[in-house]
């Protein structure tokens, strides 16, 4: 039994207008808006998830639109530890952009991480499977080719998202009590110098604190 | 949102993804501007950007070494960050207000900088940081030790109400000099408040009013006394990471990026660039309209002039911690001019694997100071002494460009180059003017409530 929350960092990947934020909106609160407007104001979102007596704290960001002119900054794959790389399964165009996405973690991520593939939109199918450009089948070899989870998803019934979630974070290495922080290579950082300059140490207005 | 519609009309467009320009993006991004951000490079940063290692020989090597010697020797290419302008944050300093107001700190770790050392006769002194460092620091005679003592207390007591607290000085009419010549410091100590503590480059502020020099020494105390060690904060995986920062608190808040987009047309109103007000700019991906541009120098030279002072920055890796500074990761040391005949200090900041911009083991020391002879690279010499072996040396000139005119004609606003100062005061104080230019308020950083996170 581990009651130590283990936090995750988690970047969604994917190009615009697959449904990535419509993908965390229906896992992080459960809803779903139509024509839902491109993200704005928030830095990420977070969600906590039980698996087997353990919690796991999703931090979700997003791409905020970067992605769109291939402005995404280096920042945003910095010690994430989990990724979405999401496509519609109706635009075909969207899972070659998939493809590139996979070949930029494996250049700029760590090596550990735990990326999940992820064809959104099914519920698009239910009436008409004509609609399919991406034949499941060629998600699953590409998923199984590069090491990937593999999930079809709609953000609009909620089928699979709670799912490809858990399935990520049954993978990830849970914290156990007195473990150390890890840094994207691996090594530990014991850090009495690391500082959160939002909750600052001494008062900053304090004058005449300097002794030399 | 569709790859097609790509909207055209903008509040602000900005050009450049410097620090200047990445804050002030935030910034009207936050107040509800709609901003384009266009960038003629590949990566985030411009002339303050934070580069690989291979970057970094295409940048400054003719004969760049190849992949294979190159990583046999310092590892992963991206493992390397390394800052093309050496600065560190001030821990109470209005880069550090602005990340904490703007919740940037969401997205950047920081470090404290494990000292501030200082050169004298040959040899470096750690700046004290505490009464214990004080009393046993070598830098000073028992007897001045206490002369400054007294003047550390009156800048700490000194209220701008209560006329019994200056002790008869008045700060915006006795200068510098003065100040020091009533508390009887001696010259190296003079130089130590100065260079060390309030940071100038040069002596021109001895004969000016006492006031930037007394709010200086405030600052450095206020920051060392915020974290303990030293005054100065750096943040993880280098500079570069703060453009970025600020880039995506812009992004997150509707700003529209584009990298990798040169600039292929300015036009003007009335088709004429001598007499009219910025209209657009023509690239690849189409045209943007806006009010408004922002922008660093390199992008309307013609609108730019020289400041006369020219730059000189080595950057050096090693694979070893600098010599007496008992293997500290990170540390600034400061050569104050009359120590080596100079009329400029001569500046060195160091950072190491621990901060993410290096392989394991190795330390990057940037080396920078104003040029004041034909052979710049010589008046760096004192300070390659002090580093010891050097694996690898970059070096290049910066010159050091200012706008000719305030934007309120041509609604061209232009920021600073980067100077040769140690941290960002400079760089925000740019901001905020620009800030005010543009939006005819001056800036006011309010802590904005905590985001929405389930």
């Amino acid at each position: 039994m581990n009651s130590a929350v283990t936090s995750i960092k988690l970047v969604l990947l994917g190009e615009a207008a697959v449904g990535k934020s419509s993908i965390v909106l229906r896992f992080v609160s459960n809803d779903f808006s139509e024509n839902k407007e491109p993200t704005i104001g928030a830095a990420f979102l977070t969600q906590r998830v039980n698996i087997n007596d353990n919690t796991v704290k999703f931090e979700i960001w997003d791409t905020a639109g970067q992605e769109r002119f291939a402005s995404l900054a280096p920042m945003y794959y910095r010690n994430a530890q989990a990724a979405l790389i999401v496509y519609d399964v109706t635009k075909p165009q969207s899972f070659i952009k998939a493809r590139h996405w996979i070949k930029e973690l494996h250049e700029q991520a760590n090596k550990d991480m735990i990326i999940a593939l992820v064809g959104n939109k099914v519920d698009v199918l239910e009436n008409n499977e004509d609609e399919r450009k991406v034949a499941r089948e060629e998600g699953e070899k590409l998923a199984e080719e590069e090491g990937l989870l593999f999930f079809e998803t709609s953000a609009k019934t909620g089928l699979n998202v709670t799912e490809t979630f858990v399935a990520i974070g049954e993978k990830i290495p849970l914290k156990t009590a007195g473990d150390q922080e890890t840094d994207s290579n691996g090594v530990a950082i014991s850090d009495e110098q690391r500082i959160d300059l939002a909750n600052s140490g001494n008062a900053a207005g304090q004058t005449a604190g300097c002794s030399c | 949102m569709n790859q097609e519609e790509l909207d055209t009309d903008y509040d602000v467009i900005v050009l450049g993804t410097g620090i200047t320009e990445c804050i002030l993006s935030g910034l009207l991004s936050v107040d509800g501007k709609k901003v384009l951000h266009i960038d003629k490079q590949d990566h985030y940063g411009g002339e303050a950007a934070s580069v690989t290692l291979s970057q970094l020989y295409q940048k400054f090597k003719q004969n760049p070494i190849s992949q294979e010697e190159r990583e046999a020797k310092y590892g992963k290419d991206r493992d390397w960050n390394v800052d093309l302008i050496p600065k560190f944050l001030m821990a109470n300093g209005e880069l550090t207000n602005i990340l904490i107001h703007t919740n940037v700190t969401n997205y950047v770790e920081f470090k404290q900088v494990s000292g501030s050392y200082v050169f004298k006769q040959g040899k470096i002194y750690k700046v004290p940081a505490n009464e214990i460092e004080a009393i046993s620091s070598p830098l000073m005679g028992i007897f001045e030790k206490r002369r400054m003592k007294k003047f550390l207390e009156w800048i700490g007591t000194y209220k701008e109400d209560e006329l019994s607290t200056h002790l008869g000085l008045d700060l915006d009419k006795n200068t510098m000099d003065e100040v020091y010549y009533k508390f009887g410091l001696g010259n190296s100590t003079k130089e130590f408040i100065g260079h060390a503590m309030a940071l100038w480059t040069n002596d021109d502020y001895l004969q000016q009013p006492a006031r930037p020099s007394f709010e200086r020494i405030v600052l450095y105390c206020q920051s060392v006394a915020r974290y303990g060690k030293s005054p100065y904060l750096y943040p993880l995986y280098g500079l570069g990471e703060l453009p970025q920062g600020f880039a995506r608190l812009s992004a997150i808040y509707g700003g529209t990026y584009m990298l990798d987009t040169p600039i292929e047309e300015v036009a003007y109103t009335e088709g004429n660039e001598e007499t009219g007000k910025f209209h657009s700019v023509k690239t690849k991906l189409g045209t943007f309209k806006a009010p408004l541009v922002i922008a660093d120098p390199t992008y309307f030279p013609k609108k730019c002039k020289s400041t006369g002072q020219r730059v000189i920055r080595a950057i050096c890796i090693l694979n070893h911690p600098v010599p007496g500074t008992g293997n500290a990761d990170s540390l600034q040391i400061i050569i104050p001019q009359s120590q080596v005949g100079r009329k400029n200090d001569i500046y060195v900041a160091i950072v190491s694997d621990a901060h993410n911009v290096c392989s394991k083991g190795h330390y990057l020391a940037i080396i920078s100071t104003i040029i004041e002879t034909d052979k710049p690279h010589i008046e760096l010499e004192p300070a390659f002494k002090l580093l010891g072996p050097i694996e690898e040396k970059f070096m290049g000139i910066a010159e050091l460009f200012e706008p000719k005119e305030d934007g309120s004609k041509d609604n061209v606003f232009l920021s600073r180059s980067y100077d040769a100062s140690s941290h960002f005061e400079s760089m925000t104080d740019d901001v905020k003017d620009i800030y005010f230019r543009v939006t005819g308020r001056p800036l006011v950083l309010e802590k904005k409530a905590e985001e929405e996170t389930a």
